[in-house]
C-alpha cells in the first residue's frame, strides 16, 4: 500500500510528494502539517469542505503560493517550486476552480498563456496556435467553433474545455483539476470522467479537488481528507465505504480502513 | 448561448485534416471581419467636420485647415497609443503633461548648453542626441512610475498624481521658469511648418509604400491561412478592406499636398532654390508633415506591439484577469513596469513634437495633455475596466477631440466654452460606448 513519508528516492517513489506542508495568511493556518503524496497513473481524490484547505494546498503545489515550512518531492527528488513557471517546468499542469481564463482573448490565446508560438521572427505566430487550438479542442469538444470569440462569449462548458485543453496540451505529468465538474451538465460530467480515466492510463498522476464525495469516489484510487487545514486520513477507495468517507469530512473521524492524519479526531 | 457539446466520446480523432468549418451565414459586415466600434467613430469624425464645416462657413474643410488639424493632433495621438497599453492593464497615467514638461525642458536646455558647444550649429548630432537623452529620460521616469506601482504596490492613480506634481516642479527646476528656445533646426522639423513637411513628391512616395504594405499584409495574411486551411474571408471582401484603406491613404495625400506655401514664402523658397517663378505663380505643396508622420510611424509601431508581440499579449491578458495572467506563468509586474516605461518614452516623443512646434520649451508645456490622452484613448474604445482597446482607436479619438477644439476655433468659440464643449462630448462618448458594448457583448 502507498504510504506516507516514503524514504529514500527509489524505483517506486511517488511522482508527487508533500511533505508536512504549512502555511497561513493572516495567522490564520490555511494549511497546517498536510502530507499527500501521488503516483503515476493514478487518481487521488482530495476531499474536504468549502474552506478546508484543499485549494490552498495544490495551489501551492501549482507554485501559486508559498509554503511556510514543508518539502515537496517529484519523482523523489527536492523541487523548487517558487512560481507557476517552475510548476510547469515539473510538468505540473492545473485547472483551477475559477479557470484562470483571460475572457477578453480568444480560446487560442488563452490555451498558450505564457508559452506562446513564435515566428522565427521573435513575433507571435497566431496562426500556428489556432492551428493547434483547433486540434486540441477537436478531441476535447468537437463542436467547437468559436476561435475568433473572446472566451468571455463561450459558454460554461466551452470554457471548461479550454481550460482543460490548456492543461493536458502541453504533456503534463501531474494534473491538478480543482473541482473540474462544477459548471458542468451531466453529460459534459461524464465526458470529463471519461478523460481522467484516458489520461490515467497514459501514466498521468492527477489530483482531483472537491467538496463533493460522489464526483470523485468512483474515479478515485484513493482518497485523502482535509479539515480545518489538517489531514484527516488518506485511505485507497477499496478499503473504505462512501459513508466512511462522509464521516471523515464531516466530522474528521478517520474509519479503520484508513490511515489516519493528524487532523483526525480520537 | 447554448452550450455545445458532442455526444461522441473524448477519445483523440485520428489527427485528421482539420477540414475547414463552415463560416456562420455572411452578413456584409461579418464579412469583411470589420471592426464595428471603429467605423462607428470614423462615422462620428465624418458628422463632426461636416458640421463644423457648415457652422464655421466653409473653412473646416479646407486642406490648409486639415493639414493644421493633423499636426496639432500628433503629440497627444503619440501619447494616446501608450495610454491605451496602460488603461488596458487596469491603470491610469495622470502623469504624462507633466513628463512632457519637464522631457522638453531638459531636452531644450541640453541641447542649448551641451550639445550645441561641443557639436557644432545645425550638426546633425545634436538632434539624434538631443531626442535618445529625451527619450531615455522619459523612459527612466516611467520606470520609476512603474517600478512604485508593480513592485511596491502604489495604486498607479497615486504614484502619477504625485508624478504630475513631482515633474511639473522639475520642469521649473531645470530652468527656473525660463523659457528656453530651441536652437538645433533640424530639431525644429519634428514641429512641422513650412521647412518640417515632405513636399508633394516624398508624400507620394510615402503613400505609395503604404499602399504597398497594406497590400502585402492582406495578400500575408491570407496566405497564412491557407496554410493551416482555415477558413478564409471572400475575395471580394479582401479586395474591398484593402482598396479602403488604399484610397484612404491616397485622399490624405491628395489633401496635404493641396496645401500650398503662400504667394511670398513660395518666391521666397524659389528664390533660395535658384527657380524661377512663372506668372501664374508657384504652387507648391506642404505635403505630409513630419511629426504626422512620426505620430503615424508610431502608431504602426504600437499596432504591432499590442497585437504581435508577447509583450502585447500579456498587456492585454493581464487587464482581462491579472490573477490568471499571473497563473499562467507571466511576470505581471515586470510587464507593468515596462507599460510604464513606454509611456514615459512617448511622453518624450510628444514633447519633442510639442516643443518644436512651439520652437521653445516653457514649464508649463503639456500642462493638462494627460487628461486629453486619457480622453483620446477612452473616446477611442478604451476600456477603464481594462482588457480592451486599440491604438488606431485611440489615435482616432485624438483627432476627435482636436477636431472638436479645432473646430469651434474657427467657430470663435471662446475657450471656457471650449473645454464644456470637450468635456460634454467626452462623457456623451463613454455613455454611448456603454450602451454599445451592452447591447453587442
Amino acid at each position: 500500500m502507498a504510504t506516507q513519508g516514503s524514504t529514500s528516492p527509489t524505483a517506486s517513489a511517488p511522482l508527487v510528494d508533500m511533505r508536512d506542508i504549512s502555511i497561513a495568511f493572516g495567522g490564520i493556518r490555511a494549511v497546517d502539517g498536510v502530507n499527500v503524496d501521488l503516483y503515476p497513473g493514478e487518481v487521488v481524490g482530495l476531499l474536504g469542505h468549502n474552506g478546508a484547505g484543499k485549494s490552498t494546498l495544490i495551489k501551492i503545489l501549482a507554485g501559486a503560493y508559498r509554503p511556510d515550512s514543508g518539502e515537496i518531492r517529484i519523482n523523489g527528488e527536492k523541487a523548487e517550486i517558487g512560481n507557476p513557471r517552475d510548476a510547469k517546468r515539473y510538468g505540473i499542469e492545473t485547472i483551477y476552480q475559477t479557470l484562470a481564463l483571460a475572457d477578453n482573448v480568444d480560446a487560442a490565446a488563452n490555451l498558450f498563456l505564457g508559452r506562446e508560438i513564435m515566428t522565427p521572427w521573435g513575433t507571435l505566430d497566431d496562426v500556428a496556435m489556432e492551428a493547434a487550438a483547433r486540434e486540441v479542442m477537436g478531441r476535447l469538444n468537437p463542436n467547437f467553433r468559436k476561435f475568433k470569440e473572446p472566451v468571455r462569449g463561450l459558454s460554461g462548458g466551452q470554457r471548461q474545455s479550454v481550460a482543460i485543453a490548456r492543461a493536458i496540451h502541453f504533456n503534463a505529468k501531474i494534473l491538478i483539476m480543482d473541482e473540474p465538474t462544477a459548471a458542468l451538465g451531466p453529460q459534459e460530467t461524464a465526458q470529463v470522467a471519461e478523460l481522467i480515466k484516458q489520461l490515467k492510463a497514459e501514466g498521468i498522476g492527477i489530483f482531483l479537488i472537491s467538496h463533493d464525495i460522489h464526483d470523485v469516489f468512483d474515479l478515485a484510487d484513493r482518497v485523502s481528507v482535509m479539515k480545518n487545514g489538517k489531514l484527516v486520513g488518506t485511505a485507497r477507495t477499496t478499503d473504505v465505504t462512501k459513508d466512511e468517507v462522509l464521516g471523515m469530512i464531516i466530522m474528521g473521524k478517520s474509519p479503520p480502513g484508513a490511515i489516519a492524519g493528524p487532523g483526525a479526531v480520537h | 448561448m447554448s452550450q455545445s457539446t458532442s455526444h461522441s466520446t473524448i477519445a483523440p480523432a485520428p489527427a485528421r485534416p482539420a477540414s475547414p468549418p463552415q463560416a456562420p451565414a455572411p452578413s456584409l459586415i461579418g464579412a469583411l471581419e470589420l471592426d464595428v466600434r471603429f467605423l462607428g467613430m470614423v462615422g462620428a469624425l465624418a458628422v463632426i467636420w461636416i458640421v463644423f464645416d457648415f457652422l464655421a462657413d466653409g473653412t473646416f474643410l479646407t486642406p490648409r485647415n486639415l493639414w493644421n488639424l493633423s499636426v496639432q493632433t500628433a503629440s497627444i495621438a503619440v501619447m494616446s497609443t501608450g495610454m491605451v497599453l496602460v488603461i488596458v492593464m487596469r491603470h491610469i497615467d495622470l502623469s504624462v503633461g507633466s513628463i512632457l514638461g519637464v522631457t522638453g525642458m531638459i531636452m531644450a536646455v541640453f541641447q542649448a548648453s551641451t550639445l550645441m558647444p561641443t557639436f557644432g550649429f545645425n550638426h546633425p548630432a545634436v538632434v539624434v542626441l538631443t531626442l535618445v537623452s529625451g527619450v531615455a529620460i522619459g523612459a527612466l521616469i516611467g520606470t520609476l512610475h512603474g517600478f512604485v506601482i508593480a513592485y511596491l504596490g502604489v495604486p498607479a492613480f497615486i504614484v502619477t498624481l504625485g508624478g504630475l506634481l513631482v515633474w511639473r516642479g522639475a520642469a521649473w527646476a531645470v530652468a527656473e521658469g525660463k523659457t528656453i528656445p530651441l536652437v538645433d533646426d533640424h530639431f525644429k522639423l519634428l514641429g512641422g511648418g513650412a521647412d518640417g513637411s515632405i513636399g508633394a513628391f516624398w508624400s507620394w512616395v510615402v503613400a505609395a509604400m503604404a499602399c504597398i504594405v497594406i497590400v502585402l499584409a492582406t495578400v500575408q495574411a491570407r496566405r497564412q491561412r491557407q496554410r493551416f486551411r482555415f477558413p478564409l474571408k471572400p475575395v471580394w471582401a479582401e479586395l474591398v478592406t484593402a482598396g479602403a484603406g488604399c484610397l484612404a491613404v491616397i485622399a490624405a495625400t491628395l489633401v496635404v499636398n493641396a496645401y500650398t506655401l503662400p504667394a511670398a514664402l513660395a518666391r521666397r523658397y524659389a528664390e533660395a532654390n535658384g527657380l524661377t517663378v512663372p506668372p501664374e505663380g508657384l504652387a507648391i505643396s506642404f505635403g505630409f508633415a513630419v511629426p504626422v508622420l512620426v505620430a503615424l510611424a508610431i502608431g504602426v509601431i504600437m499596432t504591432f506591439v499590442t497585437t504581435r508581440t508577447r509583450f502585447g499579449r500579456y498587456v492585454f491578458a493581464i487587464g482581462g484577469n491579472p490573477e490568471a495572467a499571473e497563473l499562467a506563468g507571466i511576470n505581471t509586474k515586470r510587464v507593468t513596469l515596462m507599460v510604464f516605461a513606454l509611456m514615459g518614452a512617448l511622453a518624450a516623443i510628444g514633447a519633442a513634437i510639442s516643443t518644436a512646434r512651439l520652437n521653445s520649451a516653457t514649464n508649463a508645456q503639456g500642462t493638462l495633455d494627460e487628461l486629453y490622452v486619457i480622453a483620446a484613448a477612452v473616446i477611442g474604445g478604451t476600456s477603464l475596466a481594462g482588457g480592451a482597446g486599440t491604438v488606431a482607436g485611440a489615435m482616432l479619438g485624438a483627432l476627435v477631440m482636436q477636431s472638436l477644439q479645432s473646430g469651434m476655433v474657427l467657430m470663435r468659440v471662446d475657450t471656457p466654452y471650449q473645454n464644456i464643449v470637450v468635456g460634454i462630448v467626452l462623457v456623451v462618448a463613454v455613455w454611448v460606448d456603454t450602451l454599445y458594448r451592452k447591447r453587442f457583448k
